[in-house]
């Protein structure tokens, strides 16, 4: 090889991945299974050393790596947080990751941090500051970023633009690419009464980097209605599965990811929520 | 949907992040639901959210204090601290800083005085598991130097050594709590030295004269003025004990001589 700094990763397959869970460690080493990458949350990782990125640097000779930011708050009034951008910067600069993506979703507010991804209407004013936060740090850590749709709860009334249209404006104007969580559709569809498959029919499939598959809590609000809770706790659900079969029938194979945050399973539940997704992959062209 | 006749009434951050934690807030108008009602008990998913995460990133990184105070009273105090210190950084790893002092201050469990310590050390034990890397210097490098040039020596920590000085038991009330079958915590207080052989720190009681020695040599002074610190605070300090542990430790980084940088 010429090339002085090979990246050994470019790109993420089209193939199951799991979020990393560091428990899950030995396994993944010893027989990761139909797993071919993996996804971290980047903020675990800006630690100064020790056995975070000890593992991580193991783990990335090995496997793809997706980074997925939750704390850049890129839907923030605010202007981004300079020193995260720069801790976000260093992080990617050493590990070179196959991919990077955040949220559309704010969750820093006068500089306090919230956990969580908090939601924002859609308009035009919000449209012009969320690609301006990303024309930012696309230039700041040098490389093109995905941007995945949220799991909604309630709706803005000075929202003016439908979010498929939303995000599809996003990556014309900054050049991202998009980040397709399957079960955000599901949660957000059910949540706002919506049909979740003409949200898949306008959804920009040709620019979606990376799919998420993830489980949801179940809940009602004050009338009665179902309120799912995007929670990461458990199995994706079987109309999840069928829309991912629609999704990938309809835009092709895609990386495609199990998130589970909490109450994380044992590697095996793990291994076989990813075995299903290859099941699914199998039925399209690689 | 009918478009409304006035326009809709848009709602600031500002106003979303505070109706998040203060529940007592109404719910910020212009949050609807799907029939075009407010919003309701959906704005209390991201109430809830927020309050169970940054509750449960301090039941992480305080593990013992939750078992000291009890499950409950822990999350009615992470309540309370949260709303007056929401995180001010999206590392959570690093969740509470100001936890020691707002232990001080919170007249409820102003009778448990070793909390504000044992706080310290959760910290200083997190810091500890993340801090850079280093590789320390072989065990006889110490005794390979003749005595003056030690003594005029300065001695480099590892960055994951921390040390946190008590008038409490800080470092036998920790065992306590988190170690099976360690013993009850004696009466006198504890200078606990936090090392990290590896990559899981161990927390050690330091002998008589080994706080005193240890935060000379974080200071910046030379290995003998330390020995002058510790000697003058405790009779009969323990040197080679005390060298034993940062040697077993691996916390001495380098050893420097010359004058400091
Ligand atoms: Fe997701």
């Amino acid at each position: 090889m010429l090339d002085a700094t090979p990246r050994r990763f470019d790109a993420l397959p089209n193939r199951p991945g799991v979020g990393y869970k560091p428990q899950h460690f030995a396994e993944i080493m010893e027989d990761p299974g139909p797993v071919d990458w993996l996804e971290i949350h980047a903020e675990n990782y800006m630690g100064a050393g020790g056995r975070p990125i000890a593992q991580l640097r193991h783990l990335a000779e090995r496997f793809p790596i997706s980074v997925h930011g939750v704390g850049l708050s890129i839907g923030g009034e605010a202007p981004l947080d300079a020193e995260h951008l720069a801790r976000l910067r260093q992080l990617l600069g050493w590990l070179n990751p196959a991919s990077f993506s955040e949220h559309l979703a704010w969750s820093t507010h006068d500089s306090h941090f919230f956990n969580d991804l908090l939601p924002l209407p859609y308009t035009e004013a919000t449209l012009a500051r969320v690609c301006a936060h990303i024309d930012q740090v696309q230039e700041a850590v040098g490389r093109r970023m995905l941007l995945e749709n949220p799991s909604t709860y309630l709706a803005f009334a000075e929202s003016q633009i439908p979010e498929t249209e939303f995000l599809a404006e996003i990556a014309a104007r900054t050049g991202c690419g998009l980040l397709f969580d399957v079960n955000n559709v599901f949660v957000s569809a059910t949540n706002q009464k919506t049909d979740p498959y003409s949200y898949i029919d306008a959804f920009p499939l040709h620019l979606v980097g990376e799919i998420h598959l993830g489980g949801h809590d179940e809940d009602e609000d004050d009338h009665g209605a179902p309120l799912l809770i995007d929670s990461h706790g458990c199995e994706v659900v079987d109309p999840v599965w069928e829309m991912y079969r629609y999704t990938l029938q309809k835009g092709g194979a895609k990386p495609s990811l199990i998130e589970w945050d909490n109450d994380v399973p044992e590697w095996p539940v793990l291994a076989a929520e990813a075995a299903r997704a290859d099941a699914l992959l199998a039925e399209v062209p690689a | 949907m009918s478009r409304p006749q006035s326009p809709a009434p848009s709602v600031s951050q500002g106003t979303f992040t505070r109706a998040i934690l203060d529940a007592g807030q109404p719910v910020p108008e212009g949050l609807l639901d799907p029939e075009g009602r407010p919003a309701g008990r959906r704005f209390s998913v991201y109430r809830n959210n927020v309050a169970v995460s940054l509750t449960e990133a301090l039941a992480t990184a305080f593990p013992v204090i939750e078992k000291l105070i009890g499950e409950e009273n822990f999350k009615a105090v992470a309540g309370v601290f949260l709303r007056r210190y929401p995180p001010d950084s999206p590392l959570m790893m690093f969740y509470g800083q100001q936890m020691p002092a707002f232990l001080e201050g919170f007249e409820p469990l102003k009778h448990l005085g070793y909390l504000p310590d044992v706080a310290r050390l959760e910290i200083a034990l997190r810091e500890s598991y993340h801090a850079a890397d280093a590789t320390p210097v072989p065990p006889e490098a110490l005794q390979a130097l003749p005595p003056d040039r030690l003594m005029a020596a300065r001695l480099r920590l590892a960055p994951a050594l921390r040390l946190v000085r008590s008038r409490w038991p800080v470092a036998s009330i920790w065992h306590f709590n988190m170690s099976e079958g360690a013993p009850k915590p004696p009466a006198n207080g504890e200078n606990a030295l936090v090392t990290r052989p590896g990559f899981d720190p161990q927390i050690i009681a330091l002998p008589p004269g080994g706080g005193a020695f240890i935060a000379a040599l974080l200071a910046g002074e030379s290995f003998g003025a330390a020995l002058d610190a510790a000697s003058g605070a405790v009779e009969g300090f323990d040197l080679t004990a005390v060298l034993g542990l940062l040697i077993q430790g691996g916390a001495i980084a380098s050893i420097e001589e010359g004058p400091p940088a």
